[in-house]
């Protein structure tokens, strides 16, 4: 199984893909939002968690259709289904190698962000701790919509589609923690650890989904 | 040791494409089966692999130590049409994967990422990505995916397609030795791969439209 | 003795022929009692007096609250049919779900556009992110979602199956989901807006509101059947229309 993680990282770094330009959409995402809003530093630094999170969500959802579809298209998928690991595990070792590839980069990519938004500390501070504990339930909740884009000719854009409506509750409580951080009265703590909770809530769901998908889109 | 297959029907889509296919196959046994393009070689390979999920009938594993209920799939190595390697990683990287990822079943031991290179003719090499290789040596390269792990049965889909005569002796000299040292065999062809005692199953393809369900 | 009568029943229904001879029996009369209610519903609804407070548009919620009730409980029957195809694998639970799709698209919206529409007058604009209004406008595009999905997959078993994945996955979310959109609406929305709690349902309120709920679920049922019934036909003519394209080009069929 480490075999599995090792062989996917190394793929996200060597075929010059998923990371980078993950990392590079994410950042021109936010960067184009001061454009759109004026350049009204209290302005940015007010919305900044939230263009921050929903930058974050984009970037996660740009490379998700591809999780199982390159593995689909040489036949590896083929010899991962075959083996006697249970599919969830593969399907989460798999999530796993996605996040560390894609998801973590943009967690360290964040604070960068957070200065051109004029965030203050502790809220930089907060938006990259709830990214770092939010974004692997993205992961997880994309891996269906990516082994649903296994079965689909032309799946990418639909996939999106799919799961944006089911990660709303991650990017609430994900932006409300960021905000309660800088704001005094709402405390941190609450709408942090219901993050955790749908983090680890969607590590189950989401394998077992996305290995039910697979298992049932096989041809 | 033994691999069971019962009345398997499967379909592609609306289309049932073989219905009522039995066989038995022991130690050091094979089956080829023959057919044009789209009779039902392939769909019968993948439903035996446990990929395609059978309309009607089952799949079985029987041997000493094998646990009751085991899926037949894992006593099994499929080299489909595609080669299950990634271009991006080298030949050395790709079959240590695939040896770590498949380990050994029982009864038998894997060879070496060196040595199955070697017995597929291509030692030098496999320090090159995968990419690099031409498609003759891609095929031969995926073939010793099946030598790095042991598996009882071999599922091949067209294992010589892209490959020069030369190379197919090879092939077909390693398919002897697995069946000489007790593996079973089950192979789609267009070319008959030399092999003496193979059992022959014609494929004919299309048998009909599941019009019973509708 | 009675159970196993049951069990055949059940499988009986389960076969889609016998599926089309039921649905044919019953089609009629649920269109009929439908009509009749609706035409019961829809009286005592204008002839009830308006409320005291909002007038004439309070009788937008006889159509609005049962669409949607209706848009919640069609996902829940696309939900048990989901699992009718993971389980069974039963090709009428295939119809079923895709059928229950695009049905509960369209009470969905009606939901949305008559809340709208009493939105207006009451808070004085079309749209406000109420925590209710936002969490049926995400199911209402996990909805179009679904049908896009069953659209752009060729093979319809293929198809239904990671639909199915995919509704049970929503309809796991879906409480997730409304729990947080509760929460985000209380923290952004504090009670400046004019909430409406509802007039205080009595008897005269209850009653058309009651009868317009049963027209409405029996209105969904009788869609949902003659959208199964059209669907199997659809795929009975493919099918026929698969053997035809596969005979042309071979020589007198042989069995194999």
């Amino acid at each position: 199984m480490t075999a599995l993680l090792l062989r996917d990282l190394k793929l996200s770094i060597r075929s010059g893909g998923g990371a980078l330009i993950g990392v590079l959409f994410f950042m021109t995402v936010v960067a184009v939002i001061p454009f759109g809003v004026g350049p009204d530093l209290n302005l940015l630094s007010r919305i900044g968690p939230a263009i921050v999170w929903i930058g974050a969500l984009l970037s996660a959802l740009l490379g998700l259709d591809r999780m199982f579809q390159t593995d689909r298209e040489d036949g590896s998928l083929d010899l991962l289904l075959m083996q006697e690991h249970p599919l969830v595990l593969t399907v989460l070792i798999k999530c796993l190698a996605h996040w560390l590839g894609n998801g973590l980069p943009l967690v360290i990519a964040s604070p960068l962000l957070g200065l051109f938004m004029n965030m203050s500390e502790v809220a930089i501070g907060a938006t990259m701790l709830t990214l770092l504990v939010g974004t692997p339930a993205l992961t997880f909740i994309g891996a269906v919509g990516a082994a649903v884009a296994v079965a689909l000719p032309r799946g990418g854009l639909l996939v999106s589609i799919l799961v944006l409506p089911l990660a709303i509750p991650v990017l609430i409580f994900g932006v409300s923690a960021s905000y309660a951080a800088v704001e005094d009265p709402a405390p941190f703590m609450p709408p942090f650890l219901i993050l955790v909770a749908i983090t680890m809530f969607f590590a189950v769901i989401g394998p077992i989904g996305a290995a039910l998908a697979l298992r049932n889109t096989a041809d | 040791m033994r691999l069971t297959a019962e009345n398997l029907s499967a379909r592609r889509g609306e289309d049932l494409i073989f219905k009522d296919i039995s066989f038995t196959l022991g130690a050091g046994e094979s089956l080829v089966l023959t057919g044009r393009n789209g009779s039902g070689k392939s769909t019968l390979l993948r439903t035996v692999a446990g990929l395609l999920r059978p309309e009607t009938g089952r799949v079985a594993w029987t041997s000493d130590g094998a646990e009751a209920g085991m899926r037949a799939a894992e006593a099994c190595h499929y080299l489909g049409h595609r080669n299950a390697m990634k271009a991006e990683l080298s030949v050395s990287e790709n079959l240590a994967f695939w040896k770590d990822c498949f380990g050994d079943f029982s009864g038998g031991r894997g060879i070496s990422v060196g040595e199955a290179a070697e017995s597929v003719g291509l030692g030098g090499i496999t320090h090159l990505p995968f990419g690099y290789l031409s498609a003759g040596q891609q095929r031969r390269m995926a073939f010793a995916k099946l030598l790095v792990a042991w598996r009882p049965v071999w599922i091949l889909d067209e294992p010589t397609a892209a490959l020069d005569v030369n190379a197919e002796s090879v092939f077909t000299t390693l398919i002897e030795n697995h069946l000489a040292a007790g593996g079973i065999l089950l192979a789609a062809t267009h070319q008959p791969l030399g092999l003496q005692n193979a059992q022959e199953l014609k494929m004919t393809g299309f048998a009909g439209v599941m019009e019973n369900v509708w | 003795m009675p159970e196993s009568l049951a069990i055949t029943k059940f499988s009986d229904l389960a076969n889609p022929t016998r599926f089309l001879g039921l649905a044919a029996r019953i089609l009629p009369w649920m269109a009929g009692i439908t009509a009749i209610l609706f035409a019961l519903g829809l009286y005592l609804t204008f002839s009830s007096e308006g409320d005291y407070q909002q007038g004439m548009t309070v009788r937008i919620m006889y159509v609005h609250v049962p669409a949607a009730w209706l848009s919640m409980m069609c996902y829940s029957v696309m939900a048990v049919s989901a699992i009718g195809t993971l389980v069974w694998r039963h090709p009428l639970a295939d119809v079923s779900h895709k059928t229950a799709a695009p049905i509960g698209a369209a009470f969905t919206l009606i939901a949305l556009a008559t809340g709208s529409l009493w939105g207006k007058p009451m808070w004085g604009t079309w749209w406000v992110w109420d925590a209710r209004l936002t969490s049926v406008f995400v199911l209402f595009l996990m909805y179009l979602g679904l049908i896009a999905l069953n659209r752009a997959m060729d093979d319809p078993g293929k198809a239904a199956r990671v639909s199915a994945v995919l509704i049970l996955v929503g309809f796991v979310n879906i409480p997730i989901i409304k729990f947080s959109v509760d929460w985000w609406n209380t923290l952004h929305q504090p009670a400046s807006v004019i909430r409406v709690d509802g007039p205080t349902i009595d008897k005269e309120f209850l009653w058309p509101l009651l009868i317009m709920a049963i027209a409405f679920t029996l209105l969904f049922f009788t869609l949902h059947i003659a959208a199964m019934r059209n669907e199997i036909w659809r795929r009975r003519v493919s099918a026929q229309r698969r053997m035809a394209a596969r005979m042309a080009g071979q020589t007198p069929a042989k069995e194999a």
